[in-house]
């Protein structure tokens, strides 16, 4: 409490700059005349008494001293004073104090905004009640290359029983037709046990939320809706409780709304966008009967019990897994090792993010630190010219501890100056930046300027101070007074040592800027090599336009149940769609034949029963399907060849068939041939599809991973509900839609089209992440490669500078102009070769570290490794040039006279 | 002549209050001489140094001060105990004796004490 009270009664002092030094000075006077007074009664003469009291009294400088530092926070004056000292130095020279500033601003604003987005997304816990509880269930069968299959209502049932989980949910889910608004609209929604709510820990902002206790085995027919559907779609109308909502035609009520800035966690940037919440027990039609094989495609997330920790519920997870594998060894095989994983809720929605992230994160540190290098070395320069005015301060008794402070007050001011400077162009342009980021890119609304933010920008600008200021403090810690005062600022200022530390600096700044450029050599070719990749089908002049047939819980209510009533349609939109100007070829296919724009949800997954191979369902390998009208080859220029494609003819009265792609055929029918082969897809009914032809592989998938096994299945003789009409011809882009809009909605007035795109928009989104990351680290490569460049430039120039003299002797008697030139430049490169050595060295070794982020490259890439360094070596003889151009023109006469 | 010993840090606020405590109000020469004369000559003061300390004190709130006069007419701050500084006073002292009583069993230890 009293030590409070003191520095209270100082600090108030200090603010208000009250200083009561006449108290002092009355009261000493008060006591030495009283001490006098008492000598003269003990007898001493007057001059004595004087002296005696005087000297009794101590020294009057360190007692008002300590008097005084008593008065006010006599730390922070100084501190004050330094920084207004500096500030007035750093007024003096604004070439210099802008150079800095702005290099500063540049390091400190980048590593900013690069921490705010990690912050947002990897650092901040998901914004729900205690987020650590919540994990994402992952169900593997490694044994025969299942990963994230699913789980079946009664595994469900057992998880909730296992006193492991407060709450365990299943989520399904994908887009919904919204009909009964002025036009039909195609709505996110999820699909999530009625417990769902209760486990995320989140209430609706009006009316109630789904009852957890819920046993309803289908669909409750409730619906909650986000905050921006009720105000799109329903004027935010505040009486929206129990009014009816239609999705593909089923009736729901509306039960609640959910709080705005609500997202879901999601794993897709579609999920996080859900606007509709339904529940289901998924144990009730439209779902299947429960059983336990197969399983159904779903997520699911579980709250574990208060308390236990993620590490042992997965040993009371494993231990669980084994028991029901015992007790039903018929539905989990032993071969399929059946494993259910328990990953962090948060890691499962931002795990993929996390390598690249950290890969910009270091890339920006390193940016900062080339910065912070060019700094010192600015104020190294600073400080030799300024040696003479630190020697004679030194001289007049100011204490090397008080320099210091001073010094590193200076470079302290310049940080700070510099972290305003970049944290201002920062907020300027938040939007412009915001913008650059991929909207894939998991919790994007959560990136802000908070306060964790503001505090690492303050902790990056001291530590940054510290690190530019130290070099200089170093320096004037060992000043030889007599050396730099007689040397009286003519000739050599800088001493050995200083050059080195310069050197080590700009080798230090090459080696940084080398290592940077090499990573983003690599993404660039990785990029390009994928931008390059060999497609196997053809996107120039394609469009593709969605719409989705409803899939009412009651099959009376579908006017497309069979394939043949669906045909009709589909026939009937082909036609229509082909009479648009522009438009040559048209073919329709489900999601899954969408190149590139489908996720996992989209695609239909089959256990491939070989005939006379497989025979459990449950060890059948699991492949990815796409339904396709038979156009669908042609539209995409995906070559035949074996067999046949489909023709009109295959319809679902006659054989059913299918078309699979070469990397299937070379997987599963390996030395053999496929065609003619027939399959089961679909173990409940025994019914088999005959092979007909084999196609090329096309990256409709991904384009990193070549070669994916894809069958392809007649449209005619199944019946898609999410469905992408493509174009081919002339198109024009803008039109098209509302054109195509027309003709499916003159067929059946009750469908959504949405969702057009350019199959060659739809190419560059699908890189759109790499992109980010890789422009970038190419951002900051160049700016890198800068600094380092003037970094290189400073010191050959102050070289010169220093040396001007003894190479206006060397001319004078009589060495050759090239020759200096030769010298100086010898040097440069010296510096650049020691710091490309250096920075190869370290390139190898980081290189490896992102070596996951890379595609079709090494990450010992040689023309990386070689093109880079040379790169470099040329950017240092420009930069080395100048100065040495300098150097080869000195006029003799001027350099002798300037001594 | 006899060695001063020099003032050990921290004491000489504490020598400060339980001189106003014993005396009562007194100026800063009077509260020097007290020092001394309690001391028996033995401290080794710079009789100037007890300012500050006298300022840290009353920023503390143990004691106050005020312009008076001395016994020979001087005009001369006046500083007094407050009752926050009698509270410290007696909490130090009860510190102080019981560190002094611990040390002091240290040093009176002998071997067969401690069979």
């Amino acid at each position: 409490m009293r030590p409070l009270r003191r520095y209270l009664v100082r600090a108030v002092n200090f603010a208000a700059r009250r200083r009561n030094d006449e108290r002092l000075r009355e009261e000493m006077q008060a006591h030495l005349a009283m001490q006098t007074d008492e000598n003269l009664r003990a007898g001493m003469t007057p001059v004595e008494a004087r002296r005696q009291a005087v000297l009794k009294f101590g020294a009057v400088g360190a007692v008002s001293e300590g008097y005084q530092a008593e008065q006010g926070l006599p730390l922070l004056e100084e501190l004050l004073g330094d920084s207004r000292f500096a500030l007035r130095t750093l007024r003096k020279s604004p070439g210099f104090a802008a150079t800095a500033i702005l290099t500063i601003a540049l390091g400190i604003g980048a590593t900013t905004a690069i921490f705010s987005v990690v912050d947002a997304t990897l650092l901040h816990p998901l914004p729900y009640p205690q987020p650590r509880e919540l994990v994402k269930l992952v169900d593997d069968l490694p044994g025969i290359g299942g990963r994230d299959v699913g789980l079946s209502v009664p595994e469900w049932r057992d998880l909730q029983g296992s006193g492991i989980f407060r709450y365990v949910s299943l989520i399904g889910g994908g887009s919904v037709n919204l009909t009964g608004s002025s036009q039909p609209e195609r709505i996110q929604f999820l699909n999530v046990t009625p417990n769902y709510f209760a486990l995320i820990g989140v209430k609706p902002e009006l009316g109630n939320g789904f009852n957890p206790q819920d046993q309803t085995p289908g669909f409750t027919l409730e619906a909650l809706i986000s905050d921006g559907l009720w105000k799109r779609a329903f004027g935010a109308d505040p009486h929206i409780l129990g009014k009816n909502l239609r999705l593909d035609n089923d009736l729901y009520h509306v039960i609640g709304v959910m709080p705005a800035g609500f997202h879901d966690p999601g794993w897709t940037t579609a999920q996080r966008n859900t606007e509709i919440w339904l529940a289901s027990g998924f144990a009730g039609p439209p779902a299947p009967p429960p059983v336990r094989s197969p399983r159904l495609p779903l997520e699911a997330i579980a709250r574990l019990q208060p308390g236990l920790s993620i590490d042992a519920a997965q040993s009371r997870m494993d231990a669980l897994v084994s028991s029901l594998q015992k007790q039903y060894p018929d539905d989990y095989p032993a071969k399929a090792r059946w494993t259910v994983r328990l990953v962090p809720l948060k890691e499962s929605v931002v795990g993929n993010v996390r390598e690249p992230l950290t890969l910009l994160l270091a890339a920006v540190g390193v940016v900062l630190l080339i910065g912070c290098a060019n700094v010192a070395n600015l104020l190294l320069a600073r400080a030799s010219a300024r040696a003479r005015e630190i020697a004679i301060r030194q001289a007049m008794g100011a204490a090397r501890a008080r320099l210091i402070r001073q010094l590193l007050s200076e470079s302290m001011i310049l940080s700070f100056l510099g972290a305003m400077a970049g944290i201002a162009i920062l907020l300027g342009t938040r939007r412009l930046i915001l913008r650059m980021i991929p909207e894939s890119l998991p919790r994007l609304n959560d990136i802000s300027m908070n306060w964790s933010v503001l505090l690492f920008a303050l902790a990056i600008t001291i530590a940054s101070g510290i690190i530019f200021g130290l070099a200089p403090a170093w320096q004037a810690r060992q000043v030889n007074l007599v050396h730099v005062l007689r040397r009286e600022g003519r000739g050599l200022l800088g001493s050995a040592e200083k050059s080195r530390a310069r050197r080590i600096f700009v080798v230090t700044e090459f080696a940084l800027s080398l290592v940077l450029t090499i990573a983003a050599v690599l993404l660039l070719r990785s990029f390009w090599d994928l931008y390059k990749v060999r497609l196997g089908f053809n996107s120039r002049h394609v469009m593709s336009v969605r719409t989705w047939l409803p899939i009412p819980n009651d099959p009376q209510a579908d006017p497309y149940r069979t394939p043949s009533q669906e045909a009709l349609l589909l026939h009937e939109v082909l036609r229509r769609v082909r009479t648009l100007p522009g438009v040559k070829d048209v073919a329709i296919g489900d999601m899954a034949a969408l190149p590139l724009d489908h996720g996992r949800n989209d695609l239909n997954p089959f256990p491939l029963i070989r005939e006379g191979l497989e025979a459990p369902v449950n060890q059948a390998p699991v492949v990815d399907a796409a339904i396709v009208s038979p156009e669908y080859f042609h539209l995409l220029d995906i070559s035949l060849l074996r067999g046949r494609i489909f023709d009109n003819r295959d319809i679902e009265t006659t054989q059913s068939v299918a078309v699979i792609n070469e990397a299937m055929a070379r997987t599963y029918w390996p030395n053999e041939d496929a065609v003619g082969r027939r399959i089961n897809l679909n173990p409940a009914k025994p019914k088999w599809t005959t092979l007909i032809g084999i196609v090329a592989d096309a990256h409709t998938e991904s384009l990193a991973e070549t070669s994916v096994p894809q069958i392809y299945l007649c449209a005619y003789q199944r019946r898609p509900k999410d469905l992408a009409i493509f174009l081919r011809g002339e198109l024009d882009t803008a039109a098209i839609p509302e054109q195509v809009r027309e003709q499916v909605q003159s067929v059946d007035s009750q469908l959504p089209v949405f969702g057009a795109r350019t199959l060659d928009d739809v190419l560059t989104d699908s890189l759109s992440g790499r992109r980010f990351s890789m422009e970038i680290l190419a951002g900051f490569a160049l700016t890198a490669l800068l600094l380092a460049g003037l970094g290189i430039y400073g010191v050959i120039s102050f070289v010169v500078g220093q040396r001007t003299h003894e190479i206006g002797i060397r001319l004078a008697l009589g060495a050759q102009r090239v020759s200096i030139l030769k010298t100086v430049l010898q040097e440069g490169m010296g510096l650049a070769l020691a710091g490309a050595a250096v920075g190869v060295a370290a390139a190898l070794i980081a290189s490896r570290w992102i070596a996951g982020q890379l595609y079709g490259v090494r990450p010992t890439d040689p023309l990386a490794f070689l093109a880079v360094p040379a790169l470099l070596i040329v950017v240092a003889l420009l930069a080395c040039y100048l100065p040495a151009r300098r150097a080869m023109r000195v006029n003799p006469l001027t350099a002798l006279r300037h001594e | 002549m006899k060695q001063k010993t020099d003032v050990k840090q921290g004491t000489l606020a504490l020598m400060v209050l339980r001189t106003l405590d014993v005396l009562g109000p007194l100026h800063g020469y009077g509260v020097a001489r007290r020092i001394e004369q309690i001391s028996g000559d033995l401290l080794a003061l710079n009789q100037g140094t007890l300012y500050p300390v006298l300022l840290k004190l009353e920023h503390e709130g143990a004691i106050a001060s005020e312009w008076g006069t001395s016994e020979n007419n001087r005009r001369a701050r006046f500083y007094r105990l407050t009752s926050e500084g009698r509270k410290v006073l007696q909490a130090e002292r009860r510190e102080w004796d019981q560190t002094a009583a611990i040390m002091g069993r240290f040093f009176d230890v002998k071997s067969e004490d401690l069979v």
